[in-house]
């Protein structure tokens, strides 16, 4: 069967995120005063597996051998059959 | 010694750390990340560049090609091995070194000369320097910045190989920019060795971490 997989990779929390101070100052920069910005990289792909758990068995493995580095991610799956 | 110098898609440094070893009086060649077999070298080099254009994370992806398996078999064979710049960010993550090289404090691509303080001349790369010599190097990195779980260890074990001296440009953790495996033999630098390896360059600081490692 085929399912959707959508992984959402984040900073662990307290790990210092450049990207999103240098987004906060630059709203600031257009009048905009929020806070508590962050960013996270989101990886969409689809896969064959017998079963919703079996694929998410799969991308545990995928998240934990390439797409994060556990030393400073974090990252949240989710699976969907395909066609829904 | 005859060294191997690995290169990806992307590496660019692969000829100025060509140019670095024949004028440490070594022998090097090159070898594609597809190569797996690397027990003919006495060492290896996996010099700076944007491999695979950096994607994922730099070094990512470069840490699951076929030639790191050659790279493993080469460190437990005890012959030295050392990452620069990207080569470092490899080996952080492979994991062959501790920590990561990750996005810099001010998420910009830095690109200048330093000072730096050699923490350790354990390492044969260091090995021709003073403990707390400063030296002149260049770096050049958007994810440079230096971050590990297990600092205390470090200090313990020794592992720690370079830090910025004055400023700490990309705010690295205690302003570390080099470390090395428990051994000593794994060493990954940011800074750029090969860039000052002759007078005419700027400096010739960085020449004695290519002769440090042919001695070994």
């Amino acid at each position: 069967m085929k399912y959707h997989a959508k992984v959402e990779i984040s900073l662990k929390k307290g790990m210092l995120n450049p990207e999103a101070s240098t987004i906060q100052r630059a709203l600031a920069l257009l009048d905009y005063q929020v806070e508590d910005t962050s960013t996270m990289e989101t990886i969409k792909f689809s896969l064959e597996a017998e079963n919703p758990d079996v694929a998410q068995k799969q991308v545990v493995e995928m998240c934990e051998r390439l797409l994060c580095n556990p030393v400073i991610h974090d990252y949240q799956i989710q699976i969907n059959p395909a066609g829904d | 010694m005859k060294v191997g110098i690995i290169r990806f898609p992307g590496s660019n440094c692969d000829r100025d750390v060509f140019h670095a070893l024949q004028l440490a009086g070594g022998h090097p060649d090159y070898v594609w990340w597809n190569q797996k077999d690397l027990s003919n070298f006495d060492g290896l080099v996996i010099p700076g560049g944007f491999s695979y254009g950096d994607y994922l994370r730099a070094g990512a992806i470069a840490a699951i090609t076929p030639v790191i398996e050659g790279i493993k078999e080469v460190v437990n064979d005890g012959k030295p091995v050392l990452g620069i710049c990207n080569g470092a960010q490899i080996l952080a993550e492979v994991g062959l070194v501790p920590g990561v090289f990750t996005l810099n404090q001010k998420a910009q691509f830095i690109c200048e000369w330093v000072e730096l303080e050699v923490k350790t001349n354990r390492t044969p790369f260091t090995s021709l320097y003073q403990k707390n010599e400063i030296i002149k190097m260049p770096i050049a990195h958007a994810e440079g910045r230096y971050y590990t779980e297990y600092i205390d260890t470090l200090h313990d074990q020794d592992q720690i190989v370079l830090g910025f001296q004055g400023d700490n440009p990309n705010g690295s953790m205690e302003a570390i920019t080099g470390v090395c495996d428990e051994d000593g033999l794994v060493c990954a630098v940011m800074p750029h060795p090969e860039r000052a390896s002759e007078p005419i360059l700027g400096s010739d600081d960085g020449l004695k971490f290519f002769k440090g490692m042919i001695n070994y």
